[in-house]
């Protein structure tokens, strides 16, 4: 873009500022959303591990579309069972994992299926 | 004793740390009941001398076929050894009651491995799932399609036997969040129609893999409506509730009631609170032998006395 001379504005001069500013606006803003529907579809991946029959994290934030992966570090297996039903995990072996991505922001808590008193939480945000 | 909890100053020598140190040293220890208190009467000898008197049956828990880890790299062949103890007894029992988890992963090939060792036996196995027999895919069907013929609903039964009643409930499935073993309404309105026509001098045998009453919450061990089945018993006479889950020994009386938890024949587990968790506990591999085995219950034909006689795979 060519700098314009400093002089008193004439009305061409202003609306061609204005334009610009617009322009500017406008494409900062189309950034900023395209940079957050990105972060969206590849939001940091989050981990529980699962130790001495304990969830680790027991609770855990996370921004919407985060991917969420257990796995059992102990020497029995355990499940992932969603209280209200929304997600089930198959049994996880020692060293077996299983992921699940949160789409919409909400608390979702959860529970070992095979030792039930061991729970889990995890937040979502928008 | 290696189980004591690292913090626990006083030396209290209660009667389940007595017991668990008899069955450590390797002795099998007679329990009878006199007036609702158990009384250890000596050692195996004297158990088969009530055999001849009655009928004894077996009971075996906790075989985990398919555990492979630090804590018993061979599962399978402890069980094979606990078979070949079934197979060389003086007396031969009448059957054997499983308390549940004869797999580790619910696998086809874990179910075919114990049934071929459970089957040189000879003997017939009355089962109850553990939580470890329903995690295949289809949460159960597995382990119906085996064993749960003449069954009702999960795999809850039961049957007469020399005069007495015997009861296998499941208390692994459809388990709450945050909470226990769960029997559930449909079955305990089962259990209560199965005892109505039963007279309360009938001796009841329940068998369940988790403790039917809460023996220590915060590992889980326990049954959220256990004390629903427990107040439908209470009219009877003499009731013997046989469970597993918890890879050792502990034995509670209660009015007419005797409870007894088996030792696993895979691994053995902490004592409640001893430990971070309830994980397999790993043991010097000489020791592991001595914390592992099998129950023998004699009923005798004159009265209610149920003798329970642990032994272990050391001796």
């Amino acid at each position: 873009m060519t700098p314009q001379p400093h002089h008193d504005s004439r009305p061409s001069d202003r609306n061609f500022r204005l334009a610009i500013v617009l322009a500017i606006a406008t494409g900062l803003g189309t950034g900023v959303l395209t940079a957050r529907q990105v972060l969206a579809a590849t939001a940091a991946p989050a981990a529980v591990t699962i130790d001495n029959f304990t969830f680790g994290p027991a609770n855990l934030t996370v921004p919407a579309g985060t991917t969420v992966t257990w796995t059992n570090r102990d020497d029995i297996p355990h499940s992932v069972v969603a209280t209200d039903k929304a997600f089930r995990s198959a049994a996880l072996d020692t060293n077996d994992s299983y992921s699940f991505t949160f789409r919409t922001a909400g608390t979702f808590a959860y529970f070992c299926g095979l030792h039930p008193h061991m729970t889990g939480k995890v937040t979502v945000t928008p | 004793m290696t189980r004591k909890p690292p913090d626990a100053d006083d030396e209290k020598f209660t009667r389940r740390h007595a017991l668990e140190c008899m069955v450590w040293a390797g002795t099998g220890v007679l329990w009878t009941m006199s007036g609702g208190v158990p009384v250890a009467r000596g050692l195996l000898g004297e158990a088969k001398a009530a055999t001849e008197t009655g009928f004894s049956f077996l009971q075996m828990s906790d075989s985990h076929i398919g555990f492979n880890k630090a804590a018993n790299p061979d599962a399978l062949a402890t069980l094979r050894e606990a078979v070949a103890k079934v197979k060389a007894l003086a007396v031969k029992p009448s059957y054997i009651i499983h308390t549940g988890d004869i797999t580790h992963l619910s696998k086809s090939s874990e179910f075919d491995n114990a049934d071929q060792v459970f089957g040189e036996t000879g003997l017939r196995v009355h089962y109850v799932p553990g939580e470890h027999d329903i995690i295949d895919e289809a949460r159960g069907q597995a382990y119906l399609d085996r064993y749960g013929k003449g069954s009702k609903g999960a795999g809850w039964y039961s049957f007469d036997d020399h005069g007495v009643h015997f009861i296998g409930l499941v208390n692994v499935v459809d388990l709450k969040s945050g909470g226990l073993g769960n029997l559930g309404a449909e079955q305990l309105a089962w259990l209560a129609d199965d005892l109505r026509d039963k007279s309360s001098s009938t001796p009841i045998v329940v068998f369940a893999h988790i403790p039917l009453y809460v023996l220590y919450e915060q590992w889980g061990w326990g049954t959220e409506d256990g004390t629903r089945a427990l107040a439908l018993l209470k009219r009877f006479g003499s009731v013997t509730v046989l469970n597993g889950h918890i890879h050792q020994l502990a034995q509670k009386v209660e009015g007419n009631m005797t409870f007894h938890t088996a030792l696993s024949t895979a691994f053995p587990q902490p004592a409640p609170g001893s430990a971070p968790s309830p994980g397999p506990m790993v043991v010097p591999s000489e020791k592991l032998r001595s914390m592992l085995g099998l129950s023998s219950v004699t009923v005798r034909q004159t009265g209610t006395p149920l003798a329970i006689v642990d032994s272990t795979l050391d001796r």
